[in-house]
């Protein structure tokens, strides 16, 4: 086994709470993440979520609380041959609802995240920040408990960057608890909030 | 209002943006799929190609059995104290008191003429020469005279007379035909094995290259069974589109085969391919068989599909107790 990444690390996550994640690069912000998303269990120590502890989940119940879930991932992880409302209707779609049921609220959301003209067009032909906020948008669109996101803000101008935050403080304010990993010191100076800091694998915590 | 005007009036709004209807979940059509097509298409012509064959290999080396032991053969020998006309008839009287013969056929001298014609030529006479002479007797295959007594009476009546029961011929006939339907079935054996590898392979092929949808539907919080009911789906598609055009190929290769042969009766291009093939019409069975050949390969290629998606999430969900595997994930 190699080299712990993070170790001896307390904190929760309050609903409804809005918090920055930061530290230098490598210093264990995605694995944070990843084991917040479920998809990595830790070795030791405990982690619960949604009143459960992580690591004695059985498999085939982590789709369910992973719906409760929304996460932006650094890469945004879009489907190439899917146009951009049909990458942001996938949640509900993989959740087996009629396609009637959300459209006026995908084409909403979308415009709300500056794509109302893009809906038609696949991500190929998208512009780094647009990838962005569809990716944004793809996370929100289930109106998850938690909202985990890396980077949301590295591929977007510094304006740009300030309307994805408007975006999650209005989510947050709808009841959504934020986490946004970032090394973006501009982008936490805009906003009053939590920050989390990793440093070496070790977390302080700034109210 | 002129129609200008309605151009004008209708250009200042902006028209409403229409969603296109939603595409499949996995993409239709790439390089990947339009492979595994291309092969499947190929194993299920060569895997049918084999199956006729060897039916037809079959329907032959069984019609060769049943005809040569059909028959049974009493040769006269002659003698100057026998006469020969009354010794064959006695022969099949003595033949057609038993059980189990049907019919006695006496070959008179034309025939037998005939049958030394191509060695001794067409202008034989044949009172000239001491040759036998043959009554041939035709026998109920499921059941047969006694062959011992039948012997053991004709040489007591006529000293001059042999009984051939074909046995060693139809022996060997028997193990020919035996070791070729082995033969067409260990090849048939190979080739639906290749077929079976190749389909698995190039399925799985197909399948590595839509990895990443396989992550982010599980990430997105789709169950591993929706997941592998929309791949299942895909390929079932992919793989009933390339057998149904191999069984297809198939089938009209031997239907245009049998339909050849059915047009040049008695040509010796006809006869020659007979002798060696049989004839090439392989049946309802044949094509029924193809038709079963076509669905395997389907199936095995859905099947295929949905375990390899099933194991893809089962390794994703892996590096949640295993973080030493962190190769496959995304930075």
């Amino acid at each position: 086994m190699g080299s712990e990444i993070l170790r001896d690390l307390t904190f929760d996550i309050p609903k409804r709470s809005f918090q920055f994640l930061t530290g230098p690069s490598g210093a264990g912000k995605t694995t944070l993440l990843r084991l917040l998303f479920m998809s990595l269990k830790p070795t030791r120590g405990q982690i619960r979520s949604f009143d459960r502890d992580i690591a004695t989940i059985p498999t085939p119940e982590l789709p369910m609380l992973r719906r409760r879930i929304g996460i932006v991932f650094q890469d945004f992880r879009l489907l190439d041959h899917l146009t951009t409302y049909e990458n942001v209707a996938l949640p509900l779609r993989v959740r087996g609802k009629d396609e009637s049921s959300y459209r006026t609220d995908v084409l909403e959301l979308l415009k709300w995240v500056g794509l109302g003209e893009r809906i038609n067009v696949l991500p190929a032909v998208l512009s780094g920040g647009e990838k962005q906020r569809a990716a944004i948008a793809r996370a929100l669109i289930d109106r998850p408990e938690l909202l985990l996101a890396d980077e949301p803000t590295g591929n977007v101008d510094p304006p740009m960057a300030r309307r994805l935050l408007n975006l999650f403080l209005e989510l947050n304010r709808l009841g959504t608890a934020v986490v946004i990993a970032t090394h973006d010191l501009a982008l936490m100076d805009q906003v009053e909030a939590r920050r989390m800091i990793l440093t070496e694998g070790r977390l302080d915590i700034y109210e | 209002m002129s129609d200008r005007d309605a151009g004008h009036e209708a250009g200042t709004r902006r028209p409403e943006m229409r969603v296109r209807p939603t595409g499949p979940i996995v993409p239709p059509t790439n390089i990947q799929s339009n492979a595994l097509a291309v092969v499947i298409a190929i194993m299920a012509f060569l895997a049918c190609l084999t199956l006729g064959g060897v039916s037809m290999v079959r329907a032959t080396a069984a019609s060769w059995q049943s005809q040569i032991s059909r028959e049974i053969t009493i040769q006269i020998k002659p003698d100057d104290n026998l006469d020969m006309n009354a010794a064959l008839s006695k022969a099949r009287e003595l033949a057609l008191s038993f059980v189990g013969t049907r019919t006695g056929q006496i070959m008179d001298e034309d025939a037998t003429a005939r049958l030394l014609e191509p060695w001794l030529g067409p202008d034989l006479d044949i009172k000239e020469l001491p040759v036998p002479r043959l009554v041939v007797i035709t026998i109920d295959e499921q059941n047969p005279p006694d062959f011992d007594a039948m012997r053991s009476i004709l040489k007591e009546n006529i000293p001059q007379a042999t009984l051939d029961d074909h046995r060693t011929w139809v022996d060997r006939l028997v193990s020919m035909a035996q070791t070729t339907v082995m033969i067409g079935l260990s090849i048939m054996g190979l080739v639906f094995g290749a077929m079976i590898l190749t389909v698995v392979f190039a399925t799985r092929g197909a399948l590595s290259g839509n990895r990443h949808i396989v992550e982010v539907l599980h990430f997105v919080g789709a169950e591993a069974s929706f997941v592998g009911k929309e791949f299942q789906k895909h390929f079932l598609k992919i793989s009933l589109k390339g057998s149904a055009a191999g069984s297809f190929a198939a089938a009209m290769v031997f239907a245009g085969l049998s339909y050849w042969q059915s047009r040049s009766l008695a040509t010796p291009e006809n006869d020659q391919a007979a002798a060696l093939f049989g004839t090439f019409s392989v049946g309802y069975g044949g094509y029924l068989g193809i038709f079963a050949t076509m669905l395997i390969i389907a199936l095995l290629t859905t099947v295929t599909a949905r375990l390899t998606v099933m194991r893809t999430i089962h390794e994703i969900d892996q590096i949640r107790s295993d973080p030493a595997r962190t190769d496959i994930l995304p930075d």
